[in-house]
């Protein structure tokens, strides 16, 4: 069965292995011929920095989907733990505190207990999936709903705002001359990525997804890693949330609308497969959030409308599937 | 080339096919006469089914020509094959489950009413003479949730005939049904022949091609090899055509120690199966035999833990054992290879490696991290041993030929270094030569003290490899047979239901 690789073929496997990469390449290209503004450091880093949230909860939402799952719940849980966090993170001196009882507590505790909410509603999303079998798309559509609801409930619908300066340090502060989003991502991403392909975790998500009942046979327990994998996006949804209201100095119920949309389209631009499971890998999801990002610059600094952004947006995450789809079509 | 055209319906010439690290089809041909049935063999992975591919639209070939009707033709999709009369029935039938037997059949092209509304009434009566002119006794409007398989690949052959098809394309269609369905598909293939149509019939089985067959086209590693009428030829001959070497012995059946009992299932008793007690020896082949939906793969199951049972109890080497699901039953040194591999057993999308690797990986953990380079030496080693053709241990698994896949599936459970195998249908679906070497395989392992439970359903392949053999009918078991007492007649007897019970 062996036979030589034809250049054409070596070609294709080459574009199908790195395609997304030159693709990133060439919109970098384009976007710094259409705009000398493009190439700074100022405006890579903002790109960079716009991107930090999107790519932090798409790196959990890219393992739900390598688990051939679907998370729509993540714009929402970042909604309700920003609001805890920012709760805890409040100036007990300033007017109109939230929670006095909890209100100045350290930023450690503020962090701690947003993750904490995060996981907590990724559990229920783990538990309803792994558990009681209903859809993925299900059971996370009653968590978009019942989060948001939740952070309306906690705030009376009100932003939390006059956070202490160690909280807003998250989102506004530097460490060795970058934004800390930025390395957050950094470090989560490379963890993340460690944490799906070179452990056992990671294995098993990938062969659950692949094929769940194979996946059961050979062993592996599909209700524990199945539940693991939602808790994990909530617990990355839940940083999200922190840097999203410390960047803007207030926890708002209503933050987070749509982000959910945003982190899958960065997954499936990056490779993951909505339609097989068992694909996906964190260095694709980062290209495709930085795609994004490179795309939202690009048409920001060519005075592009927001609403044009949006339908472009649309565009290329359809584009995106129907050359995922060719690609397995070529190969089957 | 009108009086070949008047001869051969269809002549496919210098077919080459390409795909990435695989060179499928290499200036393949196949010409195949008027209302004769034309035998195509070959090891998996020989091109059949690339060349299959190649006449239904689904490849367009990198070169060659296709000659159908004494016209040269591109068949640029499905679509237009079966416009021209060229249709398939695939091995793996898809019908839509909900819907009735009327309803598959004309799916997509429904009958209207002047109003534009589908005209039920009108399908149910086409179909129904259709079932009558194939000699098929079914009801047009029975749900095919309620028709057994044998009869779903029957009703495929209506659909094929509804569309007028001058060739039919079958793929093992007898790899999922019982002797006498095979005797009810052959009469359907011999009055499809009596209408002057064509058929191309994929098989393994060599009682079939020299009972239904008139030629025979052998392919080996993408080659043609040659075209033979089937009376100048016998199974040595053709066995030999197909592996390039010559087979001696099919079943490699070694006498080996046998020891004490090492594992007792008592009473099982669940959905598919009653009341079901045997005991397997070490170093002992056990066979499993009995027809299709005796309950035989459901009972394995339950032991290995996929589906608890209603009632019973499992002893390994005297000890009782709570096996609550598959990772118990590994822990406890049992290993199954489910009967089908695609649904149950491979990861598709997943590298050589990986797939043999994921039941073994907690012992591939070095820290919290996957040890990458003993799961390469491992797969290394089972390459060698098992003889996998793959052009690396990181080629995506679906680019492999069944007997190929199998093999990996084999590692697999290789690596958990189990004491009991339970192999349901090993063999199904795969070429001679792995056959071959699954059953050495086989033989090598009781010699090292393993203990094998082969569920099959070729009674050759039972006969050959057991040492002993329970039958089940209709979930119950109907008889145990030693080695020497057991025959073809007995064991049909028994997975019939028609004998008495020799226990």
């Amino acid at each position: 069965m062996t036979g030589r690789l034809s250049s054409r073929a070596f070609l294709n496997s080459l574009l199908r292995t790195y395609g997304i990469f030159f693709i990133f390449l060439g919109m970098c290209i384009i976007a710094s011929l259409l705009s000398p503004a493009f190439l700074t450091k100022i405006n890579l880093i903002n790109i960079v920095r716009q991107i930090s949230i999107i790519g932090l909860i798409a790196l959990g939402v890219t393992g739900v989907i390598v688990a051939a799952g679907i998370d729509l719940s993540s714009g929402s849980v970042v909604g309700l733990t920003c609001v805890v966090a920012a709760a805890f993170a409040q100036l007990p001196s300033g007017p109109r505190v939230l929670y006095p009882s909890i209100a100045g507590s350290p930023v450690y505790l503020s962090i701690a207990a947003g993750c904490l909410v995060g996981m907590l509603a990724g559990a229920i999303n783990g538990f309803l999936i792994a558990k009681t079998k209903i859809p993925p798309f299900i059971a996370t559509l009653g968590m978009f709903s019942a989060a948001r609801g939740a952070a309306m409930l906690f705030t009376a619908g009100r932003p939390v705002s006059n956070l202490s300066d160690a909280y807003n340090f998250i989102g506004q502060g530097d460490l060795f001359g970058l934004p800390i989003p930025i390395l957050l991502l950094a470090v989560m991403a490379l963890f993340t990525h460690i944490l799906y392909s070179r452990t056992k975790f990671g294995k098993y998500i990938y062969a659950i997804g692949g094929n769940e009942q194979a996946a059961h046979i050979s062993g592996i327990n599909v209700t524990k890693y199945k539940f693991l994998i939602y808790v994990y996006a909530g617990f990355l949804s839940a940083l999200g949330g922190i840097v999203v209201s410390s960047r803007i100095g207030s926890g708002q119920p209503g933050l987070g609308v749509g982000y959910e949309f945003d982190a899958i389209t960065a997954a499936v631009i990056g490779g993951a497969s909505l339609s097989a499971g068992g694909i996906g890998s964190i260095p694709g999801t980062i290209i495709g959030a930085l795609i994004i990002g490179v795309l939202n610059n690009t048409l920001d600094l060519v005075n592009v409308s927001a609403y044009w952004q949006q339908i472009i947006k649309g565009v290329i995450i359809v584009g995106a599937v129907i050359l995922d789809q060719q690609k397995h079509k070529a190969v089957i | 080339m009108s009086r070949m055209a008047d001869e051969y319906l269809l002549v496919m010439s210098d077919i080459s096919k390409q795909f990435p690290g695989v060179c499928a089809l290499d200036k393949v041909q196949l010409m195949v006469r008027k209302g004769k049935v034309h035998a195509l063999m070959g090891e998996n992975g020989a091109g059949k089914s690339t060349l299959m591919k190649c006449l239904l639209g689904m490849y367009v070939p990198d070169s060659g020509t296709i000659i159908f009707k004494g016209e040269k033709i591109k068949i640029p999709n499905p679509h237009d094959a079966l416009s021209r009369g060229i249709s398939m029935i695939h091995q793996e039938l898809n019908p839509i489950p909900h819907m009735t037997i009327a309803e598959n059949i004309f799916l997509g092209r429904e009958t209207r009413t002047w109003y534009g509304l589908v005209d039920m009434k009108a399908m149910n009566k086409k179909t129904e003479k259709l079932l009558a002119q194939l000699g098929i006794r079914l009801s047009p409007t029975t749900k095919m949730v309620e028709v057994s398989i044998a009869n779903t690949q029957l009703i495929e052959i209506a659909k094929a005939v509804s569309y007028d098809a001058d060739l039919i394309v079958m793929d093992e269609p007898t790899s999922a049904i019982t002797e006498a369905e095979v005797r009810v598909l052959f009469q359907t293939i011999r009055s499809l022949k009596e209408q002057g149509r064509s058929i191309i019939y994929i098989t393994h089985k060599m009682d079939e091609v020299f009972e239904i067959a008139d030629e025979v086209t052998v392919l080996r590693d993408g080659k043609y090899v040659s075209t033979d009428p089937v009376h100048t030829l016998t199974r040595e001959i053709l066995i030999q055509k197909m592996v390039g070497r010559e087979l001696t012995d099919m079943f490699h059946k070694e006498q080996t120690a046998i020891g004490e009992t090492v594992l007792e299932v008592r009473n099982f008793t669940g959905r598919k199966f009653r009341n079901i007690s045997f005991q397997v020896r070490r170093g002992e082949i056990f066979g499993i035999a009995g027809l299709m939906g005796a309950g035989r793969t459901e009972l394995l199951e339950a032991v290995f833990g996929v589906q608890r049972p209603d009632s019973g109890e499992v002893f390994i080497r005297g000890s009782k054992a709570e096996i609550g699901s598959p990772a118990d039953a590994i822990r406890l040194g049992l290993a199954l290879l489910t009967e089908d591999r695609k649904l149950t057993g491979l990861f598709m999308n997943a590298m050589v490696m990986d797939n043999m690797a994921i039941a073994n990986m907690k012992k591939y953990l070095r820290g919290l991290l996957v040890d990458f380079r003993k799961i390469c030496a491992d797969s290394e080693k089972m390459r060698s041993l098992l003889q996998i053709k793959t052009p690396s241990l990181k080629q995506i698994i679906k680019y492999l030929s069944g007997g190929n896949q199998q093999k990996v599936l084999l590692s697999r459970w290789l690596l958990t270094e189990p004491s009991i195998l339970i192999l349901d249908e090993p063999t199904r679906g795969i070429d001679v030569g792995a056959k071959a070497e699954v059953h050495r395989l086989m033989a090598e392992l009781t010699h090292q003290g393993k203990t094998i439970i082969m569920i099959s359903s070729e009674l050759p392949e039972i006969l050959g490899m057991s040492d002993r053999i329970m039958v089940m009918h209709e979930g119950c078991k109907t008889g145990e047979l030693a080695r020497a007492e057991a025959t073809q007649e007995k064991i049909l007897q028994l997975a019939t239901g028609t004998g008495l019970a020799a226990a």
